[in-house]
Order: structure tokens, then C-alpha cells, then sequence
């Protein structure tokens, strides 16, 4: 029998390209959302960690009787506690559980404590006495490069080496390091099993990559640890390595009760990387039109102590060097220096947001070395698909709409030369208005979107019909970015079901997600949910000779065969693992299929300086971006508006004063976060374009507002200043001096 | 000592042995979890109550100086499952993200409109100064609330 199947119902209430109100937010708003720092478990105790107050220290010896003395304290342990793998790391382990011989960076574990209460635990920490014989720190990148002391060298070549332009524009950039600064501090419960094994609740933006390494640094089996995804307070990054949740694990099994840990702001600092610091140098060349003939740079990104993610955030940063300009001459040297600073990884952006500093400066010197509109000379170099990448030679087979972002940009109205918005310095009254000069700035990026280099990326979702409606299940976190929201949304769409709700299960109950980084959930556990849909609904169809599904049930000519409540009684569910399309490694040219898709945006700062304070106001931020299929329109916009937002943080005052490895501003008095009164006014365009291979023509949607926007209002600072502006953040000196 | 105040209306007390904050007593002592830590020094406004009629953070409070005083916080500021308009308001606008931030601003914010229901977006802005939020870049809390005071945004 043939039946004529009607598509899904992409009208469902609350499908794709609807914005349905988020399933969290009343409970958040209400303040009964249980984050990892609320959680209790009957007769927890508390834990609290000691850190090395210097760089770089050998550890001649540690005493923890002190520790114990003190009344409460049910344990104290040093790296001699580890039972399993003394070491971790998210791509290669090197980091101590806890430092055991030499500490690498200021702040870095050297013991845990657990106690009956917080107070109680933290003085314990403070009582375990540790001698140290001080080492001098290797703190800078440059010495540790020639040392070569690193951890990845990186070097792209493509195309004739010795093509040469007439137009010559050259620079160093400097980017400075900053934080991710999640509201939610680290935190979490470790609960023994009563069996030798453990349930692990901690904040994270990856539990299975947590649960890998608890498992193999506590000597267990698999599936004696179950890692559990729960309520986090943000993430961008600095939720993808272990830094509480081993150690929790450790005092639970060790005490054999519940133990909890809540990381204060200044241990926060300390417990997870950061964004790399970057310096950089940047050589280009065009014709008298000014298309580029030949770009050459050199990055050098700090990775600090240990190895997180500094590999791939340098690959990134050479893929990237170039920008989303064609050119058939390119040369990148990257490395990934190992010091005693702060260990960094993964922030929004991920690399493509430092050497963006660097390309989009040169693009505007070379606009004022041809006495060019700066988006005029961007429209002549713009990549398009069909163009090899620059750097890597990837053919761009997806839509990347750059001359778009840039014509939009070109469109959108600028406000008002009057416009009272706060004035540079805010509510200090330092500013004389007569004295503030308006600048406007334009910068565009470009990033991958999911894992690259080969990578085997993938990601499970489960799709059941119950009584309750759908169910998708998940160990893909949601930070706060609307992954459960859009995930319940593709399940509606795909079976035409508008009951949908997502259940964020642990890893003995489902397969990887893999990340919620890299842009990439809404694509690849989006993916994953909407091949387990519609393959749910091919196969209820075809049981039931049903043409349609809806919130009655199977229907067939219009009428219901199967009620609803029948059906849900059978047990309908659909396992699939995605993956998107595959990517190859580097050849020794950092040539190949390296990437599996990318998203573009542009952005357009407007600021009002005061050149003689050196104060910045950004008065507005307008952008393109590049979004394939806006399948949440609003929360499209929120992470727009929340990127930018950190864009301009780093444009103008997020930075971690780091001296001989020590971070001196560990606490939101002294690393300054914008406010409501920093925020400027955001427009948002959003280009949509059928091709990704996310669901829907979905791309990922995170990172590229981070990109540019920090580029864009340095861009302006120099249109308002006239001045060589070459470091992010900004500093009041770097303009008033 | 026992410090006996009102909580959301009813009378609470806490025992108080050191020096430990409102918002360690509010979370830890009496379970009320909906005020959130996140800075410990007054900078992130994420632990804002009301405290006698003023929004303070619950953080730079010590709780042995609340004898006798009123106290609101997040859990008290809407009734069952009710949402009050600043709740409602930023819940439609998608004024919440990761949401850390969200009860001090729900707390900071139903406290000016109880004052002046129909603030300019300047005062909106003024009365926010002290709650940072790292998700939306404000865009849907001036949204909502906007809205709320009667405009459309």
C-alpha cells in the first residue's frame, strides 16, 4: 500500500522559527532553579581545596596534621591519595590531580580538605602546611617559545611563497587575557553509591569528558561513576575542564558521605582557564585595488602551565589569520607556549577572536593606504562559497554569505551624532561633553562550528513518545543558551507533537553529546534529535498506515486511527548518534578538510571618547550575522547581544593583570565586568540561508558575535583618536598617552 | 546568638555564632537558596533582597544586624506560582539565560517599580548599575521592562 505522507509540521506551536518561551525560566526566575552551588545531600560534608600561593615552587613537604587537629575535618588529601591516574587533562593529560612535586601555577590544588561545614573546611585548607622551595617562573611566552618550551607548533603555507604586493601594511597586535567570568562559581556534590562507586553533580559543559577522567584518576570502572548534568551559571568555555569534580570524588569515597564544593570568586579565578593572551604580527600585501597578494603573520598564544585546549585554540587562531578574505599567498607560524601563568583554554571564540584583533587592523590600514571605505576594501577580498579557505585550502561548500554581512552592515542607519547616550567615565562626571569625539568602526570574523582536525564528533539523543509527550533525552548541557528549548522545538517539528519537554540524563543512561562548545550543540545534538524524530515518525507511520501525525494521534485521511493516548502507551522511542560531516588533520602545510562548517558575522561599533582621559563609551553595536536558519529567533538575539557585550568587555576593560605568574585582580571589585550602564545599544540582522548540514540549515550561533565585536570598537576607538590602537583591552592610557 | 527577624513576611530566626553573612544564613542556615553567591563583596548584585524598605546585598549584610528587620527576597516577591509583572515581563522578552543573576535582578527591579511604576529606560539602567549579568548583554532586561513601564521597545 502506498500512502501520501504530508511533510513535518514545521507550523507545530512551539517548532522551529517559533521563540516558545524557555521550560527553565519560571523556576529561575522564582529562584527554584537548583544550580550545582544549591544542591544538598543528606549528611554532606564540605569541601575546601589548598593552593599554591606561588608560580612555581618545588614542594618539599606537606603536613596535613595541622588540618586534621582542627575539630570536623573528616579528611585531608595530597597527591599521595590519588588511587588511579595522577594526572588529567581535556585533550592530554598533564596536569596533577593534586601537585605533588612542583606547583606550576599560582593557585594551582595541592591538597583537599572535608569537613563538617564550609568554614570549618576552609580553615583546614588554610592549616595544611606546605613548604615550598621557590623556582623562578617562566612567564614569558617569547622566552618559553625560544626555549621551546610548548605545546604545539603550528605552520600553514599556501600558494606561491614568494608572491609579492606593491601596497605593504604591517603590525603587532596584542590581546590580553581575559575571563569567562560565569555568574555560577564551580560547584557541585560528589554522593558515594554505598558500593565503591559514585554519583558526581558539578558544573560542567561536558559530562562525559568529566566522568573519562574522575574514572581514571579514582582507579574505577566506568560504570561505577555516573556524571550528571545539572543547573550551571553560565559557562563560555571555562566549564570544559575538570578542576572540582575529581577532587569530590576523591573526599566522597574517601569519607564514604556526600561532599559539596562551592569555589568563592578568587578560587574561581584560579580553578579555571581563561582566554589565551595573544601577540601577534601581521604583514600584508595587495594590489593598487587592494586585493590582498600575500598575507603573512605570527601568533604566539600563551597556554600557561598546562595543556587544556592551548592545541586546538592555536590551530584556530592560524586557521583564522587571515579572516574571511581570499587570498592564494599565505604564511603562519603559531605556537603554544607552556609557562608558570594561568593555565588557559577555551573561551568563546576560541582563537578566532585574537587574531581577528590583528587582521581586521590591518584591513583598515590598508583601507587608509588606498584611501579606501574600509568595508569597500572587505567587499573586494570577501570569501565566498566555492573559494578555497586562505589558510588551509578547504573548499567552502556551505553558504557564507560574507558580501551580505557587509552590504547590511552598509545599510543599517547610524544614530544620531547627538544622541545623549552615558557619557565616557559614566556617572564620575570626569568627562567634559565638549571634549568627546565620536568614532565608528567596522570588523568582520569567521570561525569554525564544531570540532575539527579530524575529530570524531559526535552526538546521542533519544526521542520518546510518552505519556507526557515527547521526551527528548540528553547529557548535552544547557548553560543558559536555550539548548532545551531548542531541542523540544526540533522534536515538534519533526513529528508534528507540540508536547515536547528535554530531560538532561547522565552518562550511564546515554552516549556523548560531546561539548556544549565550538557553536555546536544546536547543530549536532540538534541533528541527533531530528534524525531520532523523524525516524520515530517514519516508523509510527508505518505501523499504523498512518499519512500524518499530530497531537491527536496517527491520522489517516484526515481522521484519527490511533488516539494519542494509545499510542503513547506503546513504547515509542528512537536512539541516534550524529555526526556531522567528517574533517581531516592537517598535512604538514596545515592543509586539508579541517573544518566541518563556519559562520561569519559583522559588526559596526560606534563609541564617544574622551582623549584626554582616555575614557571609551560604546554607544552602539549594530551587526549581520550569518545564521543559516534562526530555529529560536529571540534566543538568536540574546546570544547576539550577550556576545557582543563580552566583546566589548574585552575591547575596554576585561583583562587579567597577571605579574611574575600571579593574577592580581582575582575578584569582580578589580576585573571589571560591563553593566547595564557599558551595554550599547544593539541591532541585529540575522542572514538566513538554506545549506548547513545543521538541523533545519541551523548553524551555530554562540561564538561569532565574541568575534568581531572586540575588533569593531577598537576600530572605532582608532576612528575617534587617530591613534595606532594595537592591544585589546583598550587601557585609558593607551589613548590619553 | 538567635537574631530573630521577619523573612517574606513570617517571623524567622537564625542562630549566629561568628560573623557570617545574611546571604550564608539565608542559603545555608534556613535553605532560602533563590539568593545567589557569586562575588562575596557587593559587586555582582546577584544576592539582592530588600532589607527595611532598601535593596542591599545580601553578601555585605552581617546577620547579627538584622534584629527586629524586614527582609524580602526572591522567594518572597511573587506569590505560588504566580509571577509578579517584572517575572512575567522577563520571562516573555527572554530576559533570562543562565539565570544566576536573574533573582537579584527580578528582586532589584520589582523594588523600583514598586516605587515608580512606569520608569524611563535611564532609570531602568540606574537601578540595574549594580547587577551584572554575563548572558544577554541586557538587551531583554531593558526589553522587558521597558515594556513593562508602558513602552514598546
Amino acid at each position: 500500500m502506498t500512502t501520501t505522507r504530508s511533510t513535518p509540521h514545521l507550523t507545530v506551536e512551539g517548532g522551529v522559527g517559533d521563540s516558545p518561551l524557555r521550560p527553565d525560566g519560571v523556576p529561575k526566575l522564582r529562584g527554584r532553579f537548583d544550580y550545582a552551588s544549591d544542591l544538598v545531600s543528606e549528611g554532606m560534608l564540605w569541601g575546601a581545596t589548598t593552593r599554591s600561593p606561588h608560580a612555581r615552587a618545588r614542594v618539599v613537604s606537606i603536613d596535613v596534621a595541622p588540618a586534621l587537629a582542627i575539630g570536623g575535618v573528616h579528611a585531608v588529601l595530597t597527591a599521595d591519595d590519588v588511587p588511579g591516574r595522577a594526572v588529567f587533562g581535556l585533550e592530554h593529560p598533564d596536569q596533577p590531580v593534586l601537585a605533588g612535586e612542583e606547583v606550576r601555577f599560582w593557585g594551582e590544588p595541592v591538597a583537599v580538605v572535608a569537613a563538617e561545614d564550609d568554614d570549618t573546611a576552609r580553615r583546614a585548607a588554610a592549616a595544611v602546611l606546605v613548604e615550598y622551595e621557590r623556582l623562578e617562573p617562566l612567564v614569558d611566552p617569547e622566552e618559553a617559545d625560544r626555549r621551546d618550551d610548548v605545546f604545539r607548533r603550528m605552520r600553514i603555507r599556501r600558494g606561491d611563497q614568494e608572491t609579492r604586493g606593491p601596497i605593504v601594511v604591517e603590525g603587532h597586535y596584542e590581546v590580553g587575557m581575559q575571563d569567562q567570568a560565569p555568574l555560577g562559581p564551580e560547584a557541585g556534590v560528589a554522593v558515594p553509591d554505598g558500593h565503591g562507586g559514585v554519583d558526581l553533580y558539578a558544573t560542567s559543559q561536558f559530562v562525559h569528558v568529566d566522568h573519562e577522567q574522575v574514572v581514571a584518576s579514582l582507579g574505577l570502572r566506568p560504570e561505577q561513576v555516573r556524571a550528571h548534568p545539572t543547573g550551571i551559571g553560565g559557562a563560555f568555555g571555562a566549564r570544559e575542564d575538570v578542576n572540582l569534580h575529581i577532587h569530590l570524588c576523591l573526599l566522597a569515597l574517601h569519607t564514604g558521605r556526600p561532599v559539596k564544593m562551592v569555589y568563592h570568586r578568587s578560587e574561581s579565578f584560579a580553578g579555571h582557564v581563561h582566554r589565551h593572551p595573544a601577540r601577534m604580527w601581521f604583514r600584508h600585501e595587495a594590489d593598487h585595488d587592494g586585493r590582498l597578494l600575500r598575507v603573512e603573520a605570527r601568533v604566539i598564544i600563551d597556554g600557561g602551565a598546562y595543556a587544556s585546549t592551548t592545541a586546538a585554540v592555536l590551530g584556530n587562531a592560524c586557521y583564522f589569520a587571515v579572516g574571511p578574505y581570499r587570498c592564494d599567498s599565505v604564511s603562519v607560524d603559531g605556537v603554544g607556549t607552556r609557562t608558570n601563568n594561568p593555565p588557559c583554554g577555551a573561551m568563546r571564540g576560541f582563537g578566532a577572536v585574537q587574531v581577528c584583533v590583528g587582521y581586521e587592523a590591518q584591513m583598515d590600514k590598508l583601507a587608509r593606504a588606498l584611501d579606501l571605505d574600509p568595508l569597500e576594501v572587505r567587499r573586494r577580498n570577501a570569501l565566498a562559497t566555492g573559494d578555497p579557505m586562505p589558510t588551509t585550502g578547504q573548499v567552502i561548500t556551505t553558504p557564507l554569505p560574507v558580501v551580505d554581512v557587509i552590504d547590511s552592515l552598509a545599510a543599517m542607519p547610524l544614530p544620531d551624532a547627538g544622541r545623549s547616550g552615558s557619557v565616557p567615565g559614566g556617572s564620575g562626571l570626569t568627562t567634559d561633553p565638549e571634549h568627546v569625539t565620536r568614532g565608528v568602526g567596522y570588523a568582520l570574523g569567521i570561525k569554525n562550528l564544531g570540532f575539527s582536525e579530524g575529530f570524531d564528533d559526535s552526538a546521542q539523543a533519544r526521542v520518546r513518545l510518552t505519556a507526557e509527550g515527547l521526551v527528548v533525552e540528553t547529557a548535552a548541557i544547557e548553560v543558559g543558551q536555550g539548548l532545551a528549548t531548542v531541542l523540544a522545538q526540533i522534536a515538534r517539528s519533526a513529528l508534528g507533537v507540540s508536547k515536547a519537554e528535554v530531560r538532561h540524563v547522565d552518562t550511564s543512561q546515554i552516549d556523548s553529546a560531546g561539548s556544549t562548545s565550538a557553536s555546536r550543540q544546536t547543530q549536532v545534538s540538534g541533528g541527533a534529535t531530528l534524525e531520532a524524530a523523524t525516524s520515530l515518525r517514519e516508523r509510527i507511520l508505518d505501523t499504523h498506515r498512518g499519512d500524518d501525525l499530530s497531537d491527536e494521534g496517527v491520522m489517516r485521511d484526515g481522521r484519527v486511527v490511533v488516539p494519542m493516548a494509545v499510542l503513547a502507551g506503546e513504547s515509542w522511542e528512537e536512539t541516534v548518534t550524529f555526526r556531522h560531516p567528517p574533517t581531516t588533520a592537517p598535512d604538514e602545510n596545515g592543509q586539508g578538510v579541517v573544518h566541518a562548517d563556519f559562520a561569519v558575522a559583522g559588526h559596526r561599533a560606534v563609541v564617544d571618547v574622551d582623549a584626554e582621559l582616555g575614557l571609551v563609551s560604546v554607544v552602539k553595536v549594530d551587526t549581520a550575522q550569518d545564521v543559516g536558519k534562526a530555529l529560536h529567533p529571540e534566543a538568536v538575539r540574546g546570544q547576539i547581544e550577550g556576545g557582543i557585550l563580552q566583546g566589548v568587555g574585552l575591547a575596554i576593560m576585561e583583562e587579567l593583570v597577571i605579574s611574575d605568574g600571579v593574577i592580581r585582580n582575582p575578584n569582580f571589585t578589580d576585573y571589571l565586568l560591563p553593566t547595564i550602564l557599558d551595554a550599547p545599544d544593539v541591532e541585529a540582522l540575522l542572514i538566513e540561508q538554506e545549506g548547513s548540514w545543521g538541523p533545519f540549515g541551523a548553524k551555530g550561533v554562540g561564538e561569532p558575535p565574541t568575534i568581531s565585536s572586540t575588533s569593531a570598537v577598537l576600530a572605532a576607538i582608532r576612528d575617534a583618536t587617530g591613534k595606532d590602537i594595537d592591544r585589546a583591552p583598550v587601557r585609558p592610557q593607551d589613548i590619553a598617552l | 546568638m538567635i537574631v530573630n527577624f521577619t523573612l517574606n513576611g513570617e517571623p524567622a530566626n537564625a542562630r549566629v555564632v561568628s560573623p557570617v553573612s545574611l546571604l550564608d544564613v539565608l542559603r545555608d542556615q534556613i535553605g532560602l537558596r533563590g539568593s545567589k553567591s557569586a562575588c562575596e563583596q557587593g559587586e555582582c548584585g546577584s544576592c539582592s533582597i530588600v532589607l527595611d524598605g532598601d535593596v542591599v546585598c545580601a553578601c555585605l549584610v552581617m546577620a547579627g544586624d538584622v534584629e527586629g528587620s524586614e527582609v524580602t527576597t526572591v522567594e518572597g516577591i511573587s506569590s505560588g506560582d504566580v509571577l509578579n509583572g517584572v517575572q512575567a515581563a522577563m520571562h516573555e522578552a527572554g530576559a533570562v539565560q543562565c539565570g544566576f543573576c536573574t533573582p537579584g535582578i527580578v528582586v532589584t527591579a520589582t523594588d523600583l517599580f514598586a516605587a515608580n511604576p512606569h520608569p524611563s529606560t535611564g532609570e531602568i539602567k540606574s537601578a540595574l548599575a549594580g547587577n551584572i549579568c554575563r548572558c544577554t548583554g541586557y538587551g531583554a532586561i531593558v526589553r522587558a521592562l521597558d515594556s513593562l513601564a508602558g513602552r514598546r521597545s
